[in-house]
């Protein structure tokens, strides 16, 4: 693996070929704000359960979009519902419908 | 004579009505929890029953409720109700003067006048009884036949009855409502063809009769017309236990279970049934419903959403877009607990939805008299907590902001996302909090908080929503405030208003700091802000939709600001507010009058 030089993150490539898209396709078809976030991390900043733990709104709709379905279970079970990401959003992203289909879609696809 | 072929079709389809209701009723009453079907049996021969009895005059056959909603609406329905209970009720009494025995077949004071119309026996009866029964009898069918007459009308326009959109029915109650309009006017005539040549009516049977008989064979017509009667009768009997009509008998077996003190519960069993069966499908929630635009067949008002519950699952959009804002449960003539009904089918579809919150550490907070739980919204309105503080402190309050750091969520949109779980181990983890700090009062500035705090929290101290804590503070002179020459609306919100009852405090606060002008639509019938966390289905500009809704009806009478009494109506209104929108917690801030007062707090 070549050296990118990132110091935040491991250094890592995406392999589009061993990917899942199932879960973005689920959610781009049952709630499309899904596609709309640009990845600003409001939510993320506003997070209640971001106080307690490393919880993050931008981070799993990132890893959905790029087919890495690997945490994704264990992160959407963290959230609270409490909505505050979904007042703060800029786009106007239906958050919290974000989070019920992710685990919908988990349980349709039984990852 | 007391018997003849064409009571069949009528005898047959009541027996056939009554066999399924039986079997209906006993089946959800034998699924009863231990406990409802103790309290029925502990309730049947007490002033209850006659509590609920009243109920039942008062609702099922004047429809006080529907007549407040509108006067020709409760009209027509109180013409039908209680114009058939009398007829049958003195239908009765009747037959009983005519075939002098107490117990007559129950065709017999149905069909009374094809029966008795036999010259010797008038003669007689004209002798020894008035025509009081015949008037009578006349005189109710006139009633029914009245409100037959606006529910015509009310087809064409649904207006003039207060009602801007009505309910799709399906074809098969279409078919039933025929049947049921088709019964008094089929009597009518039956009747008046008979006393066309007995003369055995009163004023409107003998006339109408005398009328049909300029130009119709009316004695030949008679018997088939009596054959029609039954017929239509016995068809409405038998559709009865699957249209909507199937709410006339469940109501009053819902009326009877409530006041036994059976409640619904947070999943759905055979009282649902009751609840939903009950429904009438008036469609007086569908113009309450804030959503209203979306009432397509399986939409959200509750006359759709419980016929999609009553047949099957209801689709997934019409369980999770709904608001819960509630509003059209205080339209409801029948007070069906329409949100504990759209839950209980959230947590069938949130079933394998996990939550699992064991990152969070245990908490505890410093004894003090007071705990203050601003919950998540308020940190994201962070001049609520502020203005929350400097009061505490202006008062001299011995409080503590157990939630300072970041709140725990209180568990309420979780719940209402049909995660009942998930959102009890979070309110496992607050309910510790709050007692670790042993206060004897816990003060929230968010009703979302405040309304599962106190219903489902089970803590044994006084939770007040921070309005009521601060009318108390200023009632027992802890605050002094200024009043202000400003015109101010207050937005009434959802869990606060409807959910906790809490309408009065928050009005007489402002009235002291400020002249509060009234909106078109408040108190119980206020709009829902549109920010609702009820709903996780719809999307943002369906809740701007809402907001503009909202707004016209608090700008109703050009207030100079709005206030509300929650940090999320304060951040969803704002959005689209021509007005400055504030909480009722930064007004009492703002308008302190720390010059007069002298508590300990100022001191320092």
């Amino acid at each position: 693996m070549p050296n990118f030089g990132y110091t935040i993150n491991s250094d890592r490539q995406i392999d589009y070929d061993s990917n899942d898209k199932r879960v973005a396709r689920y959610l781009a078809e049952h709630e499309p704000s899904f596609m709309v976030c640009i990845s600003c991390g409001t939510c993320t900043a506003t997070c209640s359960a971001g106080v307690f733990t490393t919880f993050s709104l931008r981070e799993l709709i990132g890893n959905i979009k790029r087919g890495e379905a690997r945490n994704i279970k264990a992160e959407a079970e963290k959230c609270m519902l409490c909505g505050k990401c979904q007042l703060a959003c800029p786009r106007g992203v239906n958050t919290r419908n974000i989070i019920m289909n992710i685990q919908r879609a988990i349980e349709a696809f039984e990852l | 004579m007391t018997f003849d072929l064409f009571v069949l079709p009528f005898f047959l389809g009541l027996i056939t009505l009554l066999v399924i209701l039986s079997v209906k009723y006993a089946r959800w009453i034998k699924g009863f929890d231990l406990a409802d079907r103790d309290l029925i049996r502990k309730g049947v021969f007490t002033k209850k029953s006659l509590g609920a009895a009243g109920e039942v005059f008062m609702e099922s056959l004047l429809h006080r409720k529907m007549f407040r909603r509108n006067g020709w609406l409760g009209y027509m329905h109180m013409s039908f109700a209680l114009g058939w209970f009398l007829l049958i009720v003195c239908g009765n009494l009747e037959s009983r003067i005519y075939s002098k025995v107490h117990i007559n077949p129950p065709y017999y004071p149905i069909f009374l006048k094809f029966f008795v119309a036999d010259e010797h026996i008038l003669r007689h009866e004209l002798m020894s009884i008035p025509g009081v029964f015949r008037l009578l009898m006349d005189m109710f069918l006139l009633l029914v036949l009245s409100g037959l007459v606006l529910a015509l009308i009310k087809r064409a326009s649904s207006h003039w009855f207060g009602l801007k959109k009505t309910t799709r029915h399906t074809f098969f109650d279409r078919l039933t409502i025929t049947t049921l309009w088709l019964i008094f006017p089929l009597r009518l005539l039956a009747e008046s063809f008979t006393a066309a040549h007995y003369h055995g009516g009163s004023f409107l049977t003998n006339n109408f009769g005398d009328l049909l008989d300029r130009f119709l064979p009316a004695q030949q017509l008679s018997y088939p017309a009596w054959w029609t009667y039954s017929l239509v009768l016995g068809g409405f009997f038998v559709s009865l236990p699957y249209s909507r009509f199937m709410h006339i008998p469940t109501e009053v077996m819902l009326i009877f279970f409530r006041h036994y003190g059976i409640k619904p519960t947070l999943h759905f069993n055979h009282y649902s049934n009751f609840e939903i069966q009950s429904c009438p499908k008036c469609g007086v929630c569908i113009d309450a419903c804030p959503l209203h635009t979306d009432a397509n067949e399986d939409g959200i008002p509750p006359a759709y959403f419980l016929r999609t519950l009553k047949n099957n699952r209801p689709d997934i959009n019409s369980t999770y877009d709904c608001l819960l804002c509630g509003r059209c449960g205080e339209y409801c003539p029948v007070g069906i607990n329409i949100n504990a009904l759209r839950v209980s089918q959230r947590i069938r579809y949130a079933k394998n939805l996990n939550g699992s919150f064991t990152y969070l550490k245990q908490t505890k907070s410093q004894l003090a008299e007071v705990a203050y739980f601003a919950g998540c919204m308020t940190h994201l309105t962070p001049s609520i907590k502020i203005s929350m503080e400097k009061i505490f402190t202006t008062a001299g309050v011995d409080y503590q902001f157990i939630d300072r750091d970041g709140s725990v969520c209180c568990g309420r949109p979780l719940w209402m996302a049909g995660k009942e779980k998930q959102a009890r181990e979070l309110m496992e983890h607050n309910k510790k909090l709050i007692e670790s700090t042993n206060c004897k009062t816990l003060v929230l500035s968010c009703p979302i908080c405040l309304k599962i705090f106190r219903e489902e929290y089970g803590l044994n101290i006084e939770m007040l929503h921070h309005s009521q804590y601060l009318l108390r503070l200023v009632n027992e002179k802890k605050i002094d405030l200024k009043k202000e020459d400003i015109q101010v609306a207050f937005h009434d919100p959802c869990e606060l208003g409807r959910g906790s009852g809490i309408f009065e405090e928050p009005r007489q606060l402002i009235r002291q700091m400020a002249n509060l002008v009234t909106a078109s639509e408040e108190k119980g019938m206020s709009i829902c802000c549109g920010g609702s966390l009820g709903s996780t289905g719809i999307n943002c500009y369906q809740r701007d939709e809402v907001s503009q809704l909202t707004l016209e009806t608090l700008m109703a009478n050009n207030p100079g600001s709005i206030i509300t009494a929650c940090p999320l109506c304060k951040k969803t209104l704002q959005k689209g507010s021509p007005v400055e929108v504030k909480d009722i917690s930064e007004l009492t801030s703002s308008l302190l009058d720390v010059g007069k007062s002298s508590t300990p707090g100022l001191n320092n």
